[in-house]
């Protein structure tokens, strides 16, 4: 029997290519880690040196399973290394041979935890003066250091780190790899500024509805929790997850009420109008007077869709009153319409306004005003199935189709919508009354008057 | 309001994202000086419901002009909002990212004022991390629908990775349910992606050295269960998807319903296995040469819940096995259930120096309780005589049944089944 001894890869292919060259067997060698050796290993009478042909993938593998902490890793690879050159060159395309499987394992195993290494390594900022360094503790399962080490520095490359563990340390200071003895935990830093937003960032990214405590646990080994930050939140965030399950559902987190919910099962313009009274579904309600609901006979086969009712519409409880509502009138007649005949309505059927003195100036509706409501309008047009709906104004004509719609390109454009066989969109009276250009707004009124013109003779 | 809370309330909005891997960018951007994207797909942290933490993932602001009935930012919603500004993004990725907290970003963003302008946030987050920070690090950006064609040149400059989110699985779905979006545009800005990526491709292999463009390729997402869309139709977008857009990944994401939410929308969330089925079924499409007529077996045009595909065809296919493993070609050995595609190259090399038999394949790990019935081996294999039973069905099946449920999300990080 001869005793030898191996610390890393290198000292392991140097005996082992002594051994070989003397034809000494594997039964007849026992390896051992050079700190667990107490044997000197015999001089080998010196051998004709000879060169070893063995397939590169044993090489790569040889190098890898030299980082398990397992002492019999040698004698695996010695008796590989013996039976590839004895007559079973193919012998690690035989992934069930007993030896190749132990040896792939230990392989496995490396490459698993090298993996673990580079993920689970937490980094600390240490300031000493004007200089700045990051210190993190891990405790691989096997001495893999020197193999995970390389990845870091490319990484990292710009700034000075260490890691710390209990076999061996390894630092950098923006060029080299250095080398030293290994530290208990309590030598590296214990808390970093970062920790508590990263805790929020995890805390968060968790779905609280999808508990797998197994599979975090596969993927992420409980040896490990000791030196990641985030692991000190796992039992909270475990034991809360059925009670915000719960509250999510309860509390219908995340999910505004509508309009749709203030609307009965079964309606008419009337019941509609009446439930329209009561929506809180935005915060509108709040300030203005009353609700405004849309207007007219339930035959119309014309519909007027405006943005939101004004300061006077807000008081007497009926859209189109106000100053833009006798202009709308006016440019009705003259297209040879009369409003009896319409249904007129608004988008949002509350008045919006901020404060200025005694005034009540009005205000644009927010998206989440008009998606608050939406649901009125899609009601009041269904009821009344219109040939021809007119939005005015582009808060109406992008209610009704969509978000890109540009009112200058495409104003008085007959489309076929889901809401009408004819839609079309054009300017708001108000609009055409705030126009300080006079020219200008000559021009639009006749527009608008043309487009109302065109849209009736449609339908006559 | 504080970083902290931003960041809890971005975090929350993005945590439904399938989306999560880092991976297919090999080479670092040179010049870099924090950061690789080597070593792909490192999880540097997993969360109790056992998905993998690789990314921050982030979206840039919660606020939402659009309002698509299956998302919780639309502007129905009364989700609490936050925006983050770019620079508090920048500086989140970095310092997360020297702490090894993180592989790299992805960020999305909610639609403010317009889609250019949302598009350009975004992109101005990825050009300050590459050109201020010198960030090597991954970054995946999430396109916004409708945005320019030439932002989107911009963006694949500065990420890894562009996705741009097919929503649901047919165009009339969308039509349906996310009306703003057309299903035209957004497979147009794929073709564009594709197409940037492909001359990039040719240019570096003539030797030129263009600007780079998303070399970690695109992805997509889908929304399964909001409409009544079957899993043939679904198949058959990700493979137009696969095939037509060259995608690297499709990712399926299961509906969660929305209380008081939409006449439109279903009350009930589709089964999580049928997220992990698709998974599987589209594993099986890209690696395993099954194509989408051949998986669906079942007159509704769904995948099985209770069986995984491959099983399930083998199942109505009874007459093709049993197959010799040690004789059956690679393309036959990756029809047979239980064997994967690691297996079965094991198995070409084994069986060049022996005769496999029973006990080999046991070591080479492969699922033996579902392929024994369907292959021979060198030695007796009785399990051979279950073959033709009525039964094979439950004899076959994992006994583990519940597992199943939580496995989606683990095929959603892989993409393995
Ligand atoms: S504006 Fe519309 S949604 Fe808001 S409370 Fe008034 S009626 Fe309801």
């Amino acid at each position: 029997m001869r005793f030898v001894q191996a610390e890393r890869f290198d000292d392991w292919r140097e005996t082992a290519r002594e051994l070989l060259c003397a034809e000494v067997p594997p039964a007849e060698v026992h390896w051992s880690a050079e700190s667990d050796s107490l044997l000197f290993a015999d001089e080998l009478a010196p051998a004709a040196p000879k060169t070893i042909h063995v397939p590169p993938q044993f090489v790569a593998l040889a190098k890898d399973v030299a980082f398990h902490r397992d002492s019999r890793r040698w004698e695996i690879l010695y008796r590989l290394l013996w039976r590839l050159t004895h007559g079973e060159r193919q012998l690690l395309e035989i992934s069930t041979d007993d030896d190749v499987h132990a040896a792939t394992q230990m392989q496995k195993a490396v490459k698993r935890d090298e993996h673990k290494m580079h993920a689970f390594v937490r980094f600390r900022r240490v300031l000493e003066g004007e200089n700045e360094s990051y210190v993190a503790w891990h405790r691989p399962d096997h001495l893999i250091v020197r193999l995970a080490a390389p990845f870091f520095a490319r990484r990292f490359s710009a700034m000075q780190w260490s890691i710390l563990t209990p076999d061996e340390s390894v630092h950098w200071d923006g060029h080299e790899l250095r080398y030293s003895p290994g530290v208990p935990a309590t030598m590296a830093p214990q808390q970093d500024a970062l920790d508590e937003l990263w805790r929020t960032y995890y805390a968060h990214i968790f779905n609280p509805a999808r508990v797998n405590v197994a599979q975090m646990k596969k993927e992420m080994p409980v040896r490990h929790w000791a030196t990641l930050p985030e692991a000190q939140l796992i039992p909270e965030l475990i034991a809360q997850a059925e009670s915000r399950v719960r509250t999510m559902i309860d509390t219908r987190e995340g999910f505004a009420t509508s309009a749709q919910q203030f609307i009965p099962a079964q309606y008419d313009l009337s019941s509609l109008a009446a439930a329209a009274h009561n929506c809180t579904a935005c915060d509108l309600h709040c300030h203005a007077t009353q609700t405004v609901f849309g207007r007219g006979p339930a035959t119309a086969r014309i519909v007027l869709v405006g943005e939101q009712p004004g300061n006077q519409e807000d008081q007497q409880g009926q859209p189109f009153v106000g100053p833009a509502g006798q202009l709308l009138e006016e440019t009705l007649t003259q297209a040879g319409l009369q409003r009896s005949e319409l249904y007129l309505t608004n988008v949002v059927k509350h008045f919006k306004f901020i404060l200025r003195g005694k005034r009540r100036l009005h205000q644009k509706p927010g998206s989440r005003e008009i998606a608050a409501c939406q649901p009125w309008l899609a009601a009041e047009l269904k009821v009344l199935q219109p040939e021809l709906l007119v939005c005015l104004g582009s808060t109406a004509a992008q209610a009704i189709f969509g978000r890109g719609f540009r009112l200058t390109s495409d104003r008085g454009k007959l489309i076929t919508t889901q809401f009408a066989p004819r839609t079309l969109a054009t300017w708001h009276p108000a609009a055409i009354l705030r126009m300080t250009n006079e020219i200008r707004q000559q021009e639009m009124r006749e527009q608008l008057v043309r487009d109302l013109t065109i849209s009736a003779a449609m339908l006559a | 309001m504080e970083v902290r809370d931003k960041l809890a309330i971005l975090a929350d909005a993005a945590k439904y994202d399938a989306s999560c891997a880092s991976s297919g960018a090999k080479q670092t951007r040179a010049g870099s000086k924090l950061g690789t994207t080597e070593g792909m797909g490192i999880c540097h942290s997993y969360t109790p419901d056992g998905r993998c933490v690789s990314l921050l993932k982030i979206l840039l602001t919660n606020f939402c002009i659009y309002d698509c009935q299956y998302c919780v930012n639309r502007v129905s919603s009364d989700t609490p909002r936050a925006r983050f500004t770019v620079d508090e993004v920048v500086s989140l990725t970095i310092e997360f990212y020297k702490r090894n907290y993180i592989e790299g970003l992805f960020l999305s963003s909610g639609i403010i004022q317009n889609s250019d302008y949302t598009m350009e946030q975004l992109i101005a987050v990825a050009k300050t991390l590459r050109t201020q920070q010198a960030f090597g690090g991954y970054i995946h950006l999430k396109t916004i629908p409708n945005a320019s064609p030439l932002l989107l040149t911009e963006a694949g400059r500065w990420a890894d990775r562009l996705s741009v989110n097919i929503e649901l699985p047919t165009a009339g779905d969308l039509l349906q349910l996310a009306p703003e979006k057309k299903r035209e545009q957004i497979t147009d800005a794929m073709q564009g992606i594709a197409e940037t990526i492909t001359e990039t491709k040719s240019e570096e292999q003539a030797g030129l050295h263009p600007p780079r463009f998303a070399p970690a390729g695109q992805s997509t997402q889908m929304i399964v269960g909001a409409t009544d869309s079957p899993d043939a139709d679904i198949l058959q977008t990700a493979t137009e998807l696969y095939d037509k857009h060259q995608l690297r990944r499709v990712y399926y994401s299961a509906y969660s319903p929305i209380p008081h939410a939409d006449a439109r929308l279903p009350g009930k969330s589709p089964p999580l296995v049928r997220e992990h089925r698709l998974y599987q079924a589209d594993w099986l499409m890209r690696y395993y040469g099954f194509d989408t007529q051949e998986l669906i077996v079942s007159p509704d045009r769904n995948l099985s819940l209770e069986l995984d595909p491959k099983l399930a065809w083998a199942l109505a296919n009874r007459q093709q096995f049993p197959i010799d493993v040690n004789r059956a070609p690679r393309e036959l050995l990756l029809r047979v259930p239980g064997f994967g595609v690691r297996n079965v190259e094991k198995m070409l090399s084994v069986r060049r120096h022996h005769q496999l038999r029973t006990e080999d394949l046991r070591k080479l790990r492969v699922a033996w309780n579902r392929a024994r019935a369907f292959v021979i081996t060198a030695d007796h294999n009785p399990a051979l005589a279950d073959l033709d039973k009525l039964d094979l069905a439950r004899r076959t099946q994992p006994r583990q049944r519940q597992l199943l449920l939580f496995e989606a999300a683990e095929s959603a990080r892989s993409g393995e089944v």
